[in-house]
């Protein structure tokens, strides 16, 4: 029997050079936070004297004089999700066709210059969309919104008609309008998505597919039947990250929409509005009320966001946590 | 299956070379040159058939577009014309295909079709924004004072030949710069602290950072317009516009960051931990620079962010025509802020400025990408064939070092390498502690 010595500590003592990185390093990640976190509560504290004042109706009134006390964003909201979903609906299928296009159907340089080129126009400016907007699209998007008012007009959002309820055909008619800003920000927040679903289909194995092509199917066969499935989780994922950039999108979107304060269901018709919008529109002549007023919008859209961006990452890494046990 | 002559094996000859089990007939492998070599095949290629059925179901699309519209039906337009010959081209094209293949095969190629023109949509669309752009900056950009002069003294009628954008520009360099110099240290400093340090808290930094890239562009205006303009310097600065690009910026960088740092292999940390080193010299000299290329594309695509954003600008650093350069006093404009501005006019000559502007500004994001994929074009430990040579002209130094240190020991019964005498940097220009190439 040999006698037990007294135990041992592991635990290492840090050198001088070590507890100053990890001090430094901690320092940093608390900076961060604290920013982040100042961000936060600054607008929650900011929007919550007008959030008090204007109660749960903040959410539905549609009117926005903050001077009288009547206030809210129903109809901004309303015009923001109108926004994004014209958006989505022209990004949707490009997105997933281009993604499936450069992960299965090109080989080779083409692919690497395809992907860098959607790279490369997830860096253009909002700005320079706004323009594009702005001057070219406008003018010559008009004819197709005649074209789907007049012959789709039995589905009531493509309508246009005044007050009275008779159809409008002059062109002043369809300027400005949710469906050319939606567009516009579909276009910008195409190669956001692309890239991610183009990821998510690279991703899937190797081995399922060999599989699928060895039993005679052919490539749309495999892309159905391996690389969809699998991609699932890309697919959605992707488009939510997109959303929420559709959400927040605040320049193109001010530069292209005249800005109404009503419930406006007919897309193609003049007159929308968005919260990042209205924020542009009247921070400068906001009364310190009327800036809290703008924060508590802002302080909705942020929060939107949020849900949006982490519902949506968290299927893109589960997905992924799925491909890899293949 | 190894076939073995029994009568081999009683050689005892054979026996003394080789284990018995292991003697085989020799292969023979045929010489170059003994086979005839045919014409090479290609293999991606379509055959006639496939691309005569892609055109001739265009040249029927084409042709039957026309006729309905303006000869058979009173259908007009330029859309419409293209909405039919589309769909009237996949029809056809999927009648040519099923008439030799079977379903499977006439559903493919329709996918493919639609894939195709997806990406063809897309990519013009794309194309098309950036050249109409430039195209329309033609008539503002080959004037040298446009880039040279300021606003202060040109109306909204004066001619192309006067005024510029140099005080956007400076704006612009000057407010990222601030940005930029919080940015880097900051951004990069929280992403070791995700890597290197972790627990708990290193989770928590990670979960928020990753909120804050959902913060909307315009509110992270809104949050600097009342926190810091209003509470605290009650004018628009450039300084402020850097506060609130910092705000955008920070989290694109710790997140890019965060990934390339995870990228560097760990047999690298742990080679370096095995040495001896502390966790401050692992990360300094082993981690940063392993990751250097990466880190350096995620700042260049952040800054990319960064110098398009304009409505964090818009709220924050105040319009003028005036050549700024006091961050900390008077407004000062940037880029995309003064496209904003010009195209609100309805002059012309303002308009073509706002999209020589915008030109600008493209060609500058353009410029960081290009200079971003240059760098970031290889993994972490890739190294270019510069720096290879540099490497391996380090370490042949550090062996010669090392034998000189051996031979100078006067304990003469330490075993000297054999080959370390003949060792200079003439004579090996490829010693064997090359980096190898991490295996990911």
């Amino acid at each position: 029997m040999t006698a037990i010595t007294e135990r041992r500590s592991l635990a290492s003592k840090p050198s001088r050079s070590d507890s100053v990185f990890k001090s430094v390093t901690f320092t940093a990640g608390a900076t961060t936070v604290g920013i982040m976190l100042a961000v936060g509560l600054f607008l929650s504290l900011r929007a919550s004297d007008a959030l008090s004042v204007a109660g749960p109706s903040f959410l539905v009134e549609q009117q926005w004089s903050p001077e009288t006390g009547v206030f809210g964003i129903g109809a901004i909201l309303f015009g923001t999700f109108t926004i994004a979903i014209i958006a989505m609906a022209v990004a949707i299928p490009l997105a997933l066709g281009t993604a499936l296009l450069i992960s299965e159907v090109v080989g080779g340089q083409l692919r690497g210059f395809l992907v860098s080129l959607v790279d490369l126009m997830a860096a253009v400016p909002s700005v320079v969309y706004g323009l594009w907007g702005l001057f070219f699209l406008q003018a010559n998007v008009i004819p197709v919104s005649q074209w789907i008012s007049t012959y789709f007009a039995w589905i009531p959002v493509f309508r246009v008609v005044d007050s009275s309820g008779d159809v409008l055909t002059e062109a002043s008619a369809f300027t400005s309008s949710a469906f050319i800003a939606g567009i516009v920000v579909g276009l910008m927040v195409v190669p956001t998505q692309t890239s991610i679903m183009r990821e998510a289909f690279s991703q899937a194995p190797v081995g399922e597919r060999e599989a699928a092509l060895a039993l005679g199917s052919t490539r749309w066969g495999m892309i159905r039947t391996v690389v969809l499935p699998f991609g699932r989780g890309g697919i959605i994922g992707g488009t939510m990250l997109g959303l929420g950039r559709a959400l927040g999108e605040t320049i193109a979107v001010y530069m292209i929409i005249s800005p109404i304060f009503t419930i406006n269901w007919e897309v193609l018709k003049t007159g929308t509005n968005s919260v990042s919008a209205l924020i542009a529109l009247r921070y400068g002549e906001a009364s310190e009320f009327g800036l809290s007023a703008l924060m508590a919008a802002g302080l909705v859209l942020f929060v939107i966001t949020l849900v949006v961006n982490f519902t949506a990452s968290s299927i893109v890494a589960r997905s992924r946590s799925g491909a890899e046990t293949s | 299956m190894t076939v073995i002559d029994e009568s081999r094996r009683a050689e005892p000859g054979d026996l003394a070379l080789f284990d018995a089990e292991e003697v085989a007939p020799r292969t023979n492998t045929p010489r170059p040159g003994d086979t005839a070599v045919g014409a090479r095949r290609t293999l991606r290629s379509a055959t006639l058939d496939e691309r005569f059925n892609i055109i001739g179901a265009l040249v029927a699309a084409i042709a039957l577009a026309t006729l309905l519209f303006g000869w058979f039906t009173p259908l007009t337009g330029a859309i419409g014309w293209v909405v039919v010959a589309f769909v009237s081209f996949i029809a056809f094209y999927s009648l040519l295909v099923s008439l030799r293949s079977d379903g499977q095969e006439v559903r493919d190629r329709i996918m493919t079709v639609l894939l195709v023109s997806a990406g063809v949509v897309l990519f013009s669309a794309l194309v098309f924004v950036v050249a109409y752009t430039i195209v329309r900056a033609a008539d503002a950009l080959p004037h040298l004072n446009f880039i040279t002069e300021t606003m202060e003294l040109t109306g909204p009628l004066d001619p192309l030949t006067m005024g510029g954008i140099l005080h956007a520009i400076v704006g612009t360099v000057i407010q990222i710069s601030i940005a930029l110099a919080i940015t880097i240290p900051l951004g990069i400093t929280t992403a070791v602290f995700l890597n290197e340090v972790g627990g708990r808290f290193a989770r928590f930094v990670r979960t928020i950072s990753d909120a804050m890239t959902a913060l909307p562009s315009i509110v992270a205006g809104l949050f600097v317009y009342a926190a810091i303009i209003q509470l605290i310097t009650h004018q628009r600065s450039g300084f402020a516009a850097a506060m609130a690009l910092t705000v955008m910026m920070l989290p694109i960088v710790i997140r890019s960051s965060d990934v390339v740092l995870r990228l560097v292999p760990g047999n690298l940390r742990e080679a370096s931990y095995a040495l001896g080193t502390t966790r401050w010299r692992t990360v300094w000299h082993v981690v940063l620079p392993t990751a250097r290329s990466g880190l350096v594309t995620a700042v260049i695509l952040g800054t990319a962010r960064g110098i398009g954003e304009t409505s964090p600008v818009l709220l924050t650093s105040g319009i003028t025509s005036v050549l700024n350069f006091n961050p900390f006093a008077g407004p000062m404009i940037s880029l995309p802020l003064q496209v904003f501005d010009f195209v609100k006019s309805p002059e012309p000559a303002m308009v073509a400025r706002g999209f020589g502007t915008a030109a600008v500004l493209l060609l500058l994001v353009l410029g960081l990408f290009t200079v971003a994929r240059l760098i970031g074009g290889r993994g972490p430990g890739q190294l270019s064939d510069a720096q290879r040579r540099r490497v391996a002209a380090a370490s042949a130094d550090d062996l010669v070092r090392m034998a000189n240190v051996a031979s100078a020991t006067p304990a003469s019964e330490r075993r000297k390498p054999a080959h370390a005498a003949s060792v200079s940097p003439e004579s090996s220009p490829e010693p064997q502690n090359l980096p190898k190439e991490p295996s990911q």
